[in-house]
């Protein structure tokens, strides 16, 4: 299409705080590192062009960034902050849990903090296990906050447009992993996806694999290598996980009548819980086998490339999930004994 | 300071009688402080308070009968009840926010500070917490920020001399909190809080020092509190003799009296003014009284601007 462009996921995180920039006064970006020259990421040649009173660098607080930002959002602005990587956001957990997501609640409306957090999810790079954590179920625990894990550029670039400015305070993950992925992304401003909308990465029939963030990779593999065996499977890719579109995580389930979750946040306790809660507690009659859950063990991440690479969700672990989904019935398990 | 004082002992009796049922962190003691920030501050300058913050919420002019109809769960309250004591506030007197978290304050009003030097307007912030938040990351963070940015903010300590229950002196090792500006390069006062016309005087230097673009200061007014952290401590960690001085040094009877002898004010007007607070109490808290408890309704309201596909 004429009005889209190739590029990469971190170009259209780039692009869509550009044209956040340019298209609203309202719009400014705070946080460690994002100001040239010192800006590498999402961020770069913003403060250039937008200036050092737009694109703040601050110092190394982050409890002071999203406090600011939280003022800022109750001032009427609509702040950007970067919490640089997601295992730093235990600084400035509690002006998110305590101020950000709860204003609007308890000032009865009066006091709203619409800010967005942008945070990067390492993991899979060696950096050890106070670098790589996928934190996302400390916040979707929170009434108040929106947690959005984009996977492709077109969504990156879409989701976060709609985060900056939507009225409530958004959490961006941007997985690291994924910023070189590219894509054909709208080059349209106006151009934003609704939050709470997943969608359908690839159709399917035999079995549901749900899944956001770098999931997303592993599970379109695990379902290209499950259609040489004439498994038919459809990859469902939350996008954001509150709000969370159940419609469609039921639609899908209750056609395939089989799920499996998939994410890189640990298992225990995680994301995947609350999908497979739902999903038996709404069709428990349809389905043909338990949900399965496929995350990270439950282990600080290692150091070591060896080690990792046995945390995260392989293909491997995938398809043995899919696979237990679509096993016979036991004798046993069936009542026939 | 006589309204100040006047809410919190109708309050205290309420609760102590079983009259009332609320949850409290009396401010008792700390009135000239709150009574200057009246003073000194416009109605569009904001101030970050605590939810030690009755007195702070009267001196900037949020309306008592929101402020207990809060306490009380009712459905006049700033936020119709489902704040509560700790989380009160009400643009309209430029107070956005009232925090639960001990330090949580000062990075919020960095940001309210800097909306002001964004948009080019002479506002100022005031955030008020007590000595115990000194100790936190978080106030620190805010105070090399403000003083990085020349913020246009007055980081106000009402140093209690207890943090919770534990005496300030076991808590730091530097002498005074007002010393801990040098750190970051601000200017750093000390101030006896019990006098209301020293604090007056501080605190509109800080003011007008922030309002003219030279940046924020660190304000360490000294003051006591008599009721201890929460309401019904017991307070058996305060030395019997500390108590006996801060009794003598109360501001409310100490103003008052020292308005009484040097002329400013004859005893009646003096009368009328206490009878008025005490009248302004009554009224308010039958009104609070008379209002429906908060609706049950408002559970589905305010969690988020647009709820759809939210949990519920």
């Amino acid at each position: 299409m004429v009005d889209e462009r190739e590029m990469s996921l971190r170009e259209a995180l780039n692009l869509a705080l550009d044209q956040a920039l340019a298209r609203d006064e309202r719009v400014l970006l705070l946080g460690e590192d994002i100001a040239d020259p010192g800006a590498t990421g999402p961020t770069k040649g913003l403060s250039t062009r937008y200036g050092t009173d737009r694109v703040l660098d601050t110092p190394i607080s982050e409890a002071a960034i999203l406090g600011a930002a939280i003022g800022l959002a109750m001032d009427g602005f609509l702040p950007v902050a970067e919490i640089m990587i997601m295992d730093f956001i235990g600084i400035a957990a509690d002006q998110i849990v305590n101020n950000a997501a709860k204003l609007r609640f308890m000032t009865g409306g009066r006091v709203t903090a619409p800010i967005t957090v942008r945070t990067q999810v390492y993991g899979g790079l060696g950096t050890g296990a106070t670098h790589s954590q996928s934190l996302e179920a400390w916040f979707m625990h929170i009434p108040g906050l929106k947690v959005i894990v984009p996977a492709t550029p077109r969504d990156a670039k879409g989701l976060l447009t709609s985060a900056i400015f939507d009225e409530d305070p958004c959490l961006v993950l941007e997985t690291i992993r994924l910023q070189g992925q590219r894509g054909s992304v709208p080059l349209d401003p106006s151009f934003s996806i609704p939050l709470g909308l997943a969608e359908v990465k690839r159709p399917g029939t035999d079995v549901t694999v749900v899944t956001y963030g770098r999931g997303l990779v592993e599970s379109l593999n695990s379902a290209a290598a499950l259609d040489a065996e004439g498994v038919s499977v459809e990859v469902l890719d939350l996008r954001t996980l509150v709000p969370m579109d159940v419609p469609l995580l039921l639609e899908s389930c209750a056609r395939t009548r089989r799920a499996v979750v998939v994410h890189d946040a640990v298992q225990f306790a995680g994301p995947g819980a609350e999908v497979a809660a739902i999903v038996h507690e709404e069709l428990f009659d349809v389905l043909e086998a338990p949900v399965q859950r496929v995350g990270a063990r439950f282990v600080p991440n290692p150091g070591s490339a060896a080690l990792e690479a046995q945390v995260y969700p392989s293909v491997d672990r995938i398809v043995s999930a899919v696979r237990r989904t679509l096993e016979e019935p036991t004798a046993e398990a069936s009542g026939d004994v | 300071m006589a309204l100040m004082k006047a809410a919190d002992d109708r309050l205290s009796k309420g609760i102590a009688s079983g009259e009332l049922l609320c949850v409290y962190w009396p401010p008792r003691g700390q009135e000239a402080i709150a009574a200057a920030i009246g003073v000194c501050l416009r109605t569009d300058d904001q101030l970050v308070t605590t939810y030690r913050g009755l007195h702070d919420l009267i001196g900037k002019g949020v309306p008592l009968v929101e402020i207990y109809g809060e306490m009380l769960g009712r459905q006049v309250g700033a936020s119709r009840g489902k704040g509560g004591t700790m989380h009160i506030a009400r643009p309209e007197s430029g107070v956005l926010l009232s925090t639960g978290i001990v330090g949580a304050g000062p990075p919020v009003a960095v940001g309210l500070a800097l909306a002001a030097q964004r948009k080019g307007i002479d506002r100022v912030t005031v955030v008020s917490f007590g000595d115990g938040a000194t100790n936190t990351g978080s106030f620190h963070e805010a105070a090399n920020m403000a003083a990085l940015w020349d913020l246009p903010v007055v980081l106000l300590c009402q140093n209690n001399l207890y943090g919770e229950m534990t005496p300030v002196e076991h808590t730091m090792k530097v002498a005074t909190i007002a010393e801990r500006a040098q750190a970051y390069g601000m200017p750093g006062l000390r101030v006896d809080g019990n006098d209301p016309l020293a604090v007056v005087a501080a605190l509109n230097e800080a003011v007008d020092r922030a309002r003219s673009g030279n940046g924020p200061t660190l304000l360490d007014c000294v003051t006591f509190r008599f009721r201890g952290h929460y309401f019904g401590d017991p307070m058996t960690y305060i030395p019997e003799e500390q108590m006996a001085a801060a009794v003598l040094a109360d501001p409310v009877p100490t103003f008052r009296a020292a308005l009484a002898s040097s002329g400013i004010c004859a005893e009646h007007e003096l009368h009328e003014i206490d009878l008025a607070a005490l009248a302004a109490v009554e009224e308010a808290l039958a009104t609070v009284l008379a209002a429906s408890p908060a609706s049950t309704d408002e559970l589905a309201r305010d969690v988020y601007a647009d709820p759809t596909n939210c949990p519920a």
